[in-house]
């Protein structure tokens, strides 16, 4: 009804956005300039780009198909710890990705659980560096992700529907053809594209997995002509293919991309009176164990070995942690600066295509950028003094797609709910912002800087280009104590970080969560 | 004084004409079939819905480009008059100026509104905690403390139950009475119309009718009425 726009400014907006492509595009010309007349491709680059894709398709595919029967279980089953697990499922997603490597280390590694276990039957051990090691990381980073995402879709099947079923008691092979087949075939798509999208970037879990000749994505590619070789040349081919590559697939996932709800409500179960019990509680039951080993077994393992090794943590480790924390903090800032006035732009513009720019940070990988600004800072000032500044920054871009997809929906009901109130009452510019957005938002702004902290104090990409030896933040000390055989060390820096990450997560949500009004 | 100088309102494929005048002070229903524009002419008057050709008029003042929150009107809306996050004194004290610190006069002047409606003590309470007919009280004392020429009704009371609604009517008319503002309200029940408001305006088939006197319209109503009326 409302013809007139909401007095939601968009310069501030406009201005965010237009820092954001800025900052990317800079760094993409620097990168072209700094590559010119050096566009060969050498075998070994070839070998990175049909690694960078086969792994991301392989990772994508098995997240799917394993989140299929996982998420189909869920959906059927009630039973004690369910929506404890359903939680659970969100923890990968903030879970720092050098903490996980070594947790999954802990179960499938050298001298892990798995390993020991086929020892004393007698059988081959398995090696989980290369491909299998980074395709096994990563879906323990995407299955849940996955899973989550066909739970919605289980959700979105109207009640009614399964009082027919029960009504006209289907057998669970036609509930499956009516109803859950083509759900799987709508959601797929969606899931798969944005599984390989993300797996496309990946750096941290091909760095510690990965490497060789055989096992290296473009983006570690990136990393070692960079660190070993000091080759800037090579290090912004490379950056240019990953932006090929990875721009790409993010422009043709926009459009298979489904809107992932981050937030609660998918505990919640659906009454069901079909497949109650018998063969098919059987598969339920163990599909649903065995994803739940696969989550928390690294989770034990992490916790165990680092309650253990917290006592060889060395000082100045500790003192990285504190690094970390206000390095993940000021980017939280730096994303809410960003985020929310592009939120508003968004929700209250008629240009649809706007939303794409939250997905620049999906598209742009962390090192192209961080090769790009190196290149730019090199000349004047050692880059290594602003590798906390280009850290802060980089992470805030990555954490902005899913800041978008959290606060531009709930941005849009209060528009629409309020817009006609707002503009009669005269209320307007700071203080529409004041009084009516951020106290409406706050639940999704807490929400969002939980996420961006986590991601944040996690993180291990652009900091390991820059940093020199006094200059680290947690997961990258964390990294050189693992590189130096000091597992000990390592497992306790693990247990801070997880603490951290977590700590903040929760933090940060319950602030969100506080105070917030019951409708 | 507020009038519509041969105003031509379109939404999409929609159009809607009026040309009238309402006399200040009056107390005026606005009802029609569903879908005929009821809203759509309320909206254009209170500035969220473009005109395309023509001019309102306030008292002789052109406001036909003028913001919705300067033309002298205070709104009710079917739903969402209170912001669900600030207090009923918060969300009343909006209407004095928007800003959030009151002074003690206001705060005063916040509580008398809140007592005139039957909300006296209310002042901290959040509107989830209130029923439905005391958030419209609540929105009432909003437009009682705006003290605007106008008061502008968009079925704010159709989800009351009908003794709720009849107390509501009375209670929007002594609120004018008192400040000497004019109403227009649309409604879908003649009852209401005949209950509230002086005159009548009839919109149907495209066009917004000057007002008629209530009884006289709907004692005698033209074949069109007569249809909606059944």
């Amino acid at each position: 009804m409302a013809e007139r726009a909401f007095q939601i400014s968009h310069r501030l907006g406009i201005s965010a956005a237009v820092f954001i492509a800025a900052l990317i595009l800079s760094a993409l010309v620097a990168v072209a300039m700094r590559a010119e007349g050096e566009f060969t491709m050498t075998p070994g680059d070839w070998a990175a780009l049909r690694f960078t894709i086969w792994q991301a398709i392989l990772s994508a595919f098995f997240s799917c198909l394993f989140a299929i029967p996982v998420a189909r279980a869920l959906a059927r089953r009630r039973f004690v710890g369910r929506s404890l697990l359903i939680t659970l499922l969100g923890a990968p997603f903030i879970l720092p990705v050098i903490v996980a490597v070594l947790g999954l280390l802990a179960i499938f590694g050298r001298s892990g659980l798995l390993n020991d276990a086929l020892r004393a039957f007698g059988f081959e051990t398995v090696s989980v560096y290369g491909l299998l090691g980074v395709v096994l990381a990563h879906v323990f980073f995407n299955l849940p992700l996955a899973t989550r995402l066909m739970l919605q879709g289980w959700r979105s099947v109207p009640a009614e529907r399964f009082r027919l079923i029960a009504q006209l008691g289907m057998p669970p092979r036609m509930v499956f053809r009516l109803i859950e087949w083509p759900l799987i075939l709508r959601i797929v798509p969606g899931a798969f594209a944005l599984v390989f999208v993300i797996c496309l970037t990946s750096f941290a879990v091909a760095l510690t997995l990965g490497g060789g000749p055989r096992a290296t994505t473009i983006e570690l590619a990136i990393y070692q002509a960079f660190r070993f070789d000091f080759d800037l040349g090579r290090a912004a081919v490379l950056s240019l293919l990953q932006i090929v590559v990875a721009g790409g697939a993010a422009v043709l996932a926009l459009w298979l991309i489904p809107q992932v709800s981050f937030g609660g409500g998918l505990d919640r179960m659906q009454a069901r009176w079909d497949v109650r019990r018998g063969f098919q509680r059987g598969i339920d039951a163990g599909f649903i164990g065995a994803a739940a080993l696969f989550l928390i077994l690294p989770l034990a393992a992490i916790t165990l070995s680092g309650l253990r090794g917290l006592g060889d943590v060395p000082l100045h480790v500790w003192g990285t942690a504190w690094t970390s924390l206000w390095v993940a903090l000021v980017s939280v800032l730096a994303l809410l600066v960003l985020a929310l006035p592009l939120a508003g732009w968004i929700a209250t513009t008629r240009c649809a295509s706007v939303e794409t720019v939250g997905l620049l940070g999906l598209a742009a990988s962390p090192l192209m950028i961080g090769t790009g600004w190196f290149i730019i800072i090199f000349p004047f000032a050692d880059p290594a003094d602003w590798a906390l500044g280009v850290t802060i920054v980089v992470n805030a871009l990555m954490a902005l797609p899913f800041a978008l997809r959290i606060l531009v929906p709930v941005m849009r009901e209060t528009v629409q709910s309020y817009s006609r109130l707002t503009q009669a009452l005269g209320v307007q510019g700071v203080r529409l912002w004041m009084w009516i957005l951020l106290p409406r938002l706050r639940p999704q702004i807490g929400f969002a800087a939980g996420l961006t902290g986590a991601l944040s104090v996690g993180d291990l990409g652009v900091i390991a280009l820059f940093a020199d030896p006094d200059r680290a933040t947690l997961p990258l000390q964390m990294y050189r104590l693992m590189g130096s055989y000091r597992s000990e060390a390592a497992a306790g820096a693990a247990l801070i970080l997880l603490v951290l990450a977590f700590g903040l997560f929760w933090i940060l949500d319950a602030w969100g969560r506080r105070h917030a009004i019951a409708e | 004084m507020l009038s519509l100088n041969k105003v031509l309102m379109c939404q999409g494929a929609f159009s809607l004409r009026a040309n009238l005048t309402i006399e200040a002070g009056c107390k005026v229903a606005v009802i029609g079939p569903s879908g005929a524009g009821k809203s759509t002419l309320v909206n254009a008057i209170c500035g969220f819905v473009a005109v395309a050709e023509g001019q309102v008029q306030l008292d002789g003042r052109d406001i036909t480009q003028a913001l919705p929150s300067k033309r002298d009107m205070a709104i009710l809306f079917q739903d969402n008059n209170l912001f669900p996050h600030l207090s009923i004194a918060q969300n009343v004290g909006l209407g004095i100026r928007p800003a959030m610190r009151l002074s003690q006069t206001e705060t005063a002047q916040i509580s008398m509104a809140l007592d005139r409606v039957g909300l006296a003590g209310f002042e901290d309470r959040k509107p989830g905690a209130l029923s439905g007919g005391q958030q419209s009280r609540a929105a009432l004392a909003r437009a009682l403390v705006q003290g605007k020429s106008w008061m502008v009704l968009d079925e704010p009371f159709a989800a009351l139950g009908p003794a709720l609604r009849v107390e509501m009517l009375d209670l929007v008319a002594s609120v004018a009475l008192e400040t000497g503002a004019g109403v227009l309200m649309v409604t879908h029940s003649p009852d209401d119309a005949r209950r509230l408001a002086d005159q009548v305006i009839f919109v149907a088939d495209g066009v917004a009718n000057p007002p008629v006197v209530t009884a006289e319209l709907l004692d005698n109503p033209p074949p069109a009425l007569k249809a909606y009326l059944g």
